[in-house]
């Protein structure tokens, strides 16, 4: 037993060391730690910290899961920008609407579109973007992205400690890229009650498929009120509108 | 006091032709143009001219004098581009050049002759590079627009006049110096006033009453008592920076350098007036006469040397330089207040944030061409399409609040594309739609929500707008177009997907 204990203390510590050997700095005692209100999904991540500094990829292969991953991408960066923050979307064939992005917490006059003709110029874009410390994040919608290219965009930005969230729409492989996490966000069916009509929140099965120093996993959440709530299945309708309020 | 200098051109048609074709040169040949129904001549090459053809003669009588005339066809727009072309080559002489139609240039020289020595150095050199490319040339100096013409074109003394004699040097020449109208001047050879002398010391009243108020305009702008209107062909820029090179310059280091020179001199003349440039435009003269020019613009006013001269960067390797630049001009066309310095003083952090990503939006926007950045704002329409409106500085803020109580997709396609529908109901939202080979079974839905064409705006029918779920919970925006019909099928188009 004392051995076992002793055996998991040491995997825990060996796991500490190499994550300051990767470059990852455990957060300082006393410091608050940016949450945003994705809950169980923190625990994907090495000691449950949002990592701030590096490019989180996003893949999605239909236009469902585009809109449901702009959505989730919107919800992120608008925790990100607070009250003052601004942020570059970046991309060659953008179809975000602008005004649907108020919806998730994000002041859409607070966040510049680049929409670049050639995708040639797209990578160059992104990595000045990205050199840019002034902003709160960067969004780039890209098609294709090799492992080279990722990697340069990683360590950019590493250096200037600007959040790079990289859209992938509809790759033609997902092959692995230099990012600190991979996410896939699904839609989920909205609330099935037929008490009320309409379509319910937005839901999303967002699925943390690989995560540099953390435990891949795959959450149902609901994005309300401009915060991420777990779906809990076994809350039937009306007690969730009770608790709802 | 100002000084101008008028440059004659005396052949300037015939010499252009020459130097496109010099196999030309030393024969007959006339520009014609077809005048009232005949082909008048219009140009004549000095040949000509030794045979007796002269300008306005008809075509028919000057081939009667050379039958193996050459013809060839004269464009009416050709005087003007050539000289404007010469009027902006002119700029090395002077900032402020202005054409003189049919055949001259005039030149604002007022202080600028020093640069070259003295007055006399100034002008032969103006005629000796415009004789080296071809040109016929004959130029005077003096303190009016009106006496420096008349001496260029009727004069053989020296072309130099001093300071405030322009009086003595218009006595010996005849009338048509001043300028005059070709009926005016005829009444003055009939009276035999062969020399401006013989009648400038009359009295204006009778000047007038012969002559009309033209001549006495025309004498009083000779003599410097009227003022004589300046149309430079580039109108100087109040803040224009130039700089010569001793040599030629060639390489990407030494353009390097004249720019970062003259943009720390532009900005330090923008910081002291408390502006900041919104386009700046470096202009690089040639020493074979062609300008190269590249242009970079601003998100927000600029005064800041380093960060213009990073977008200048991006566009160095578009300048040319052939054999050599021998002239930088930097110009700030448009410039503007600056006015976040009031904002900076109680926010230091976000002040010095917007200017740093105003100067990333200027290079990227340097880089990928203008029309990439876009930013929006709410606008007051329901419409999806006008219910944003484009900013058009960083520093615009909304007026009204971003409506979030309207459900609108986070992906709006671009023109709605047509679906193909099974609605059971009039005005209930469908059972399943197909778009794009996909059929998706409707679970859920919201609407309809009706959102009516603007009719002050554009045509058309209105939306009738529903939010609907499919099975696996993709979520899109369709609408009907108009009111149901009995004989026709109800058109219907996707629109955008909710997240």
């Amino acid at each position: 037993m004392e051995t076992a204990l002793k055996k998991s203390e040491l995997v825990a510590r060996l796991r500490s060391d190499i994550a300051a050997l990767q470059g990852f700095r455990a957060p300082a005692l006393g410091v608050k730690q940016d949450d945003f209100g994705l809950g169980p999904v923190m625990k994907a991540f090495p000691q449950g910290v949002f990592p701030r500094v590096g490019m989180h990829e996003f893949i999605s292969q239909s236009a469902e899961q585009t809109a449901a991953t702009s959505g989730f991408m919107a919800a992120l960066a608008g925790k990100m920008m607070k009250q003052d923050g601004l942020c570059l979307w970046l991309g060659t064939r953008r179809t975000v609407y602008p005004f649907g992005l108020s919806q998730f917490g994000v002041s859409p006059d607070r966040v510049i579109f680049v929409d670049l003709k050639k995708d040639k110029d797209l990578l160059w874009a992104i990595e000045e973007a990205l050199k840019c410390d002034a902003l709160s994040a960067v969004i780039g919608e890209i098609k294709e992205l090799n492992l080279t290219e990722s990697r340069r965009l990683q360590l950019t930005a590493e250096e200037s400690k600007v959040t790079g969230l990289l859209h992938r729409v509809s790759p033609r492989l997902s092959n692995p890229v230099a990012a600190v996490c991979r996410w896939r966000i699904s839609p989920l069916p909205g609330v099935t009650d037929h008490v009320l009509p309409g379509i319910g929140f937005p839901r999303w099965q967002v699925q943390v498929e690989k995560v540099r120093n953390g435990e891949p996993g795959s959450w149902p959440l609901e994005f309300r009120d401009g915060s991420f709530e777990l779906i809990d299945e076994s809350v039937s309708f009306h007690q969730y509108i009770s608790k709802a309020g | 006091m100002k000084r101008y200098v008028a440059i004659w051109l005396r052949h300037l048609l015939v010499d252009r032709v020459l130097l496109i074709r010099p196999e030309l040169d030393g024969k007959p040949f006339v520009l014609a143009a077809k005048e009232r129904n005949r082909m008048v001549v219009k140009a004549s090459s000095r040949d000509a001219l030794k045979l007796g053809i002269e300008v306005g003669m008809v075509l028919a009588d000057a081939r009667a004098v050379q039958p193996e005339l050459e013809v060839l066809d004269y464009d009416p727009s050709l005087p003007e581009k050539l000289l404007h072309a010469l009027a902006e080559w002119a700029i090395r002489y002077s900032p402020l050049v202005a054409i003189d139609l049919p055949d001259g240039l005039i030149l604002d020289a007022t202080g600028c002759a020093h640069l070259w020595g003295s007055e006399a150095a100034y002008l032969k050199d103006i005629a000796t590079r415009l004789k080296a490319s071809g040109y016929d040339v004959r130029t005077a100096m003096a303190d009016t627009i009106g006496a420096a013409w008349a001496v260029s074109r009727y004069s053989r003394a020296f072309p130099i006049i001093p300071p405030g004699e322009q009086l003595s040097a218009l006595l010996q020449l005849p009338p048509h110096a001043l300028r005059l109208e070709a009926a005016v001047i005829e009444k003055m050879q009939k009276l035999g006033l062969y020399q401006i002398k013989s009648f400038i010391y009359m009295p204006p009243s009778v000047l007038r009453r012969r002559f009309g108020q033209a001549t006495l305009d025309q004498i009083g702008k000779a003599l410097g008592t009227m003022h004589e209107a300046f149309e430079p062909v580039c109108p100087a820029e109040p803040y224009q920076e130039r700089l010569s090179s001793l040599e030629p310059i060639q390489t990407a280091a030494g353009i390097e350098i004249a720019i970062q020179k003259l943009l720390e001199k532009l900005c330090e003349r923008l910081v002291k007036d408390g502006k900041g440039a919104r386009q700046a435009v470096l202009r690089c003269y040639r020493i074979d006469g062609e300008i190269q020019q590249v242009q970079i613009g601003t998100s927000g006013p600029s005064c800041s040397a380093s960060h213009m001269f990073k977008l200048f960067e991006l566009k160095i390797a578009s300048i040319e330089p052939a054999l050599g630049i021998e002239l930088f001009v930097m110009e700030a066309p448009v410039v503007e207040p600056l006015a976040n310095a009031q904002e900076t003083l109680w926010d230091l952090s976000s002040g010095n944030k917007i200017t740093r990503i105003a100067e990333l939006i200027d290079r990227l926007s340097a880089r990928a061409g203008t029309g990439v950045i876009h930013r929006y704002l709410p606008a007051q329409h329901h419409w999806p399409e006008r219910a944003i409106t484009e900013a058009t500085t960083l520093n615009d803020q909304p007026e009204i609040e971003w409506r979030t109580d309207q459900h609108r997709p986070v992906q709006l396609l671009a023109e709605p594309e047509r679906i193909i529908v099974s609605a059971p109901v009039p005005d209930y939202p469908p059972m399943l739609f197909r778009y794009k080979g996909d059929i998706h079974r409707i679970k859920k839905a919201d609407g309809p929500n009706r959102i009516e064409q603007e009719w002050w705006i554009d045509d058309g029918m209105h939306r009738d707008y529903y939010a609907v779920e499919d099975e696996q919970g993709g979520r899109y925006w369709i609408f009907r177009l108009g009111h149901y019909n009995e004989e026709l099928s109800a058109e219907w188009f996707i629109h955008g997907f909710f997240a």
